[in-house]
């Protein structure tokens, strides 16, 4: 396989690759590869700017910094990515790559951040979760000064899992049951239960959490506990649901509801047994969302849970406290280690997220077209069960005679009668 | 409507002839109820009448006093241009014209010689009892093949325990000619058939129900030749077994698959009427009205 460059031969656009395929003897021309011009392009214009800013920088201006460093080198790869690229290719070709460079340097820095992120979490947290007792001990018995090798966020787990377990479970009926009014239902009523929702989903979390401290805690009497911090984050959740869930309900196509409807569905059957079913993957996103806004709450939180250094399992009873408060409050310490376990807290919080994600993925972001296990099991039980019955059972009755395969494949013509 | 008759006068004169060399055979006997094949015949036919059927979206009139009788057992086809109601008056058969909110009526829709339309007739279980197949397939994506054809009887809320569904799987299949074709792969789901066996598979699961009447809405206009071939085999096989009535813009079509048929016209300023209706034969070879004569000779529409 020789590789030649095909960007010499067809002149100005400098796009593909050619090579010489020898079982054939044709060549091969791949019209959208990346040619060494292209790379060599890009590799000089970051060098090519690399150096000046860093003459600028180092040398000549008296500036510093490493963000104004890494700006002013991309404004002027850009420039020189235009000014080599014109030298080899013309203008309208230029301005398509240049875009081209300028959205995927878009992408590479909200990735860099993003990786920056997780990353600077996980090398401030590294060194609490290194240690066993992190995951398995409250800190009931382990104050400021004392090494890592004491206290951890087991009971801060236990808080967000139960206090997002119980939000979820009121807040997806809630939210569903709204979305299926608002797209399914309707009337005159829809209106104005979709401006409220979609006002809640700006709602500040401390006005959510007010809400909640205000009536079930100061008026009702109600202690502050787990189940008082879950109605804060269900008041966050319900709306976030609620407008996902109405716009995958309202993409379910028509005609299914019209097929139910036409084979004597009700309504109400036919949005349990066509529409919902069909909105599936659609609506696991929709809860996704919802609890990946509830799970990192801390202000509604921190005025209806209260705070525990213990564990406490019993979400009805008693302080609990949960991952984001649990950062908060320590992350403030001036002490190191107390630091290093908020950092601890907060990769645990990540990590949570994403085993979540993956969990509900797995469970009901299956697309509409895939098999699950359960209906293979009932595919292979109905081959036996098809094949004990035929051939000894004859075909159903016909006006012609049942189709062989062979019929269906090539159908004989016939007279129609 | 002015430049169909005038065309009409030249029309008429090859009209006469014209049909009987491009029609395939027609079969014979329309109103004898019984059909032609009597082994399919189970348990009694429904017939379908509607007396001065007039209908309304808002305030624009789409059919203006349509009578039109369906015999039990048929396949009755409806014919005619885009945009003359024929959509309109089969959803009317089964009560899903009132799905549009705007919607009104006035005449009789008789089921068996009782109003549908009659207070106190729940629409769901006429919808039960008169079966729809839509222009496209629309199986329901979320279920598999099997799920699909019994999807009835779920939302209809009948219980049937799971040797009469696996026999009412099999037999609403076979009714649909998709039984070979799927019967290895039950479990699948009904959006990985290709658009003839869905439309079949559509069919499968109205015949589940066991209707009285289908009602089929250009069904095979989404699909290609062969599939087209084998949804008609499969309205062939049915006949006899229940009511029928077919939309249709394909005339070939119509005339393959039905004993009797209704020509339907509107013009901008004038709601659809029935120009023309009687047994097929006699609509396509020796047709008494210009505009009838015009349409089935492919002149207009």
């Amino acid at each position: 396989m020789t590789l030649i460059d095909i960007a010499t031969s067809s002149g100005a656009t400098g796009e593909g690759t050619a090579y010489l395929d020898a079982a054939t003897g044709q060549v091969r021309v791949r019209p959208g590869a990346i040619t060494t011009a292209d790379i060599g392009t890009l590799a000089g214009a970051a060098v090519g700017a690399l150096g000046l800013v860093w003459l600028v920088y180092e040398r000549i201006m008296p500036w510093s910094g490493a963000l104004g460093f890494w700006l002013c080198w991309y404004v002027m790869f850009l420039v020189f990515y235009w000014g080599i690229a014109r030298t080899q290719w013309e203008a309208r070709h230029v301005r398509e790559k240049l875009a081209a460079a300028m959205f995927t340097g878009a992408g590479v820095f909200v990735l860099v951040v993003l990786v920056d992120l997780i990353a600077y979490v996980g090398w401030r947290g590294e060194k609490a979760i290194g240690h066993g007792n992190f995951l398995t001990t409250d800190m009931q018995k382990t104050g400021p000064l004392d090494g890592l090798n004491s206290g951890g966020i087991l009971h801060a787990m236990i808080g967000s899992l139960e206090q997002l377990g119980l939000a979820t479970l009121f807040a997806v009926p809630l939210g569903i049951a709204a979305a299926v009014f608002m797209s399914e239902i309707g009337g005159r009523l829809a209106r104005p239960v979709r401006t409220v929702v979609t006002a809640m989903t700006a709602l500040p979390s401390i006005v959510a959490g007010l809400f909640v401290l205000g009536s079930v805690i100061l008026t009702l009497g109600y202690d502050r506990s787990g189940f008082a911090a879950s109605l804060a984050l269900t008041v966050m959740m319900m709306p976030i649901v609620t407008r996902a869930a109405e716009v995958v309900i309202r993409i379910v196509p028509n005609t299914l509801r019209e097929a139910s409807y036409a084979l004597g569905g009700s309504q109400w059957r036919t949005v349990w047994n066509v529409v919902l079913p069909t909105a599936r993957s659609g609506l696991t996103t929709a809860v996704l969302l919802g609890m990946a806004r509830a799970v990192g709450e801390t202000s509604p939180v921190l005025l209806t849970a209260g705070f525990s250094s213990g564990k406490n399992s019993n979400p009805f009873s008693g302080q609990q406290v949960s991952l984001p408060l649990y950062v908060w409050n320590y992350v403030r310490y001036p002490q190191e280690n107390m630091k290093i376990r908020a950092f601890g807290g907060a990769l645990v919080l990540m990590a949570i997220v994403m085993i979540l994600f993956v969990a509900a993925r797995m469970a009901g972001g299956r697309r509409p077209g895939e098999l699950s296990r359960r209906r293979r099991r009932q595919m292979a039980r109905d081959r036996v069960r098809i094949a004990a019955t035929h051939p000894a059972r004859p075909q159903a009755p016909a006006v012609t005679p049942a189709p062989t395969a062979a019929a269906i494949i090539h159908p004989e013509p016939e007279p129609a009668s | 409507m002015t430049e169909i008759e005038e065309h009409g006068g030249v029309a008429t004169a090859s009209a006469a002839d014209a049909p009987t060399e491009q029609l395939p055979p027609v079969p014979p006997g329309p109103g004898s109820a019984a059909g032609p094949d009597g082994d399919g015949a189970v348990g009694r036919l429904s017939s379908l009448e509607t007396r001065d059927l007039s209908a309304w979206f808002g305030d624009h009139k789409v059919l203006e006093r349509v009578s039109l009788t369906m015999a039990p057992g048929e396949v009755t086809a409806l014919i005619g241009p885009s945009g003359c109601g024929k959509s309109t008056y089969l959803r009317i058969l089964n009560r899903m014209h009132e799905m549009v909110k705007s919607a009104q009526l006035a005449g009789q829709v008789l089921l068996d010689g009782a109003d549908i339309y009659s207070p106190g007739r729940r629409p769901a279980d006429i919808r039960a009892r008169v079966g729809m197949v839509f222009q496209r397939p629309n199986p329901f994506p979320a279920m598999s093949i099997y799920d699909n054809v019994v999807s009835g009887l779920k939302l209809a809320g009948i219980r049937a325990n799971k040797a009469r569904r696996d026999e009412l799987v099999e037999t609403s299949l076979t009714q649909a000619g998709l039984w070979i074709e799927v019967r290895n792969r039950l479990r699948a789901p009904g959006g990985a058939l290709s658009g003839g066996q869905q439309q079949r598979l559509c069919i499968a699961r109205s015949l589940a129900v066991e209707p009285d009447v289908l009602l089929m809405d250009e069904p095979c206009s989404a699909l290609d030749p062969t599939s087209t071939r084998r949804v008609e085999e499969t309205i062939a096989d049915l006949r006899g077994r229940l009511t029928i009535v077919i939309v249709t813009h394909n005339m070939q079509q119509a005339a393959r698959v039905s004993q009797s048929c209704a020509f339907f016209l509107a013009t901008h300023d004038t709601p659809g009427r029935i120009v023309e209706a009687g047994p097929t034969r006699q609509l396509f070879e020796d047709p008494q009205d210009e505009r009838t004569s015009d349409y089935v000779n492919g002149r207009f529409g």
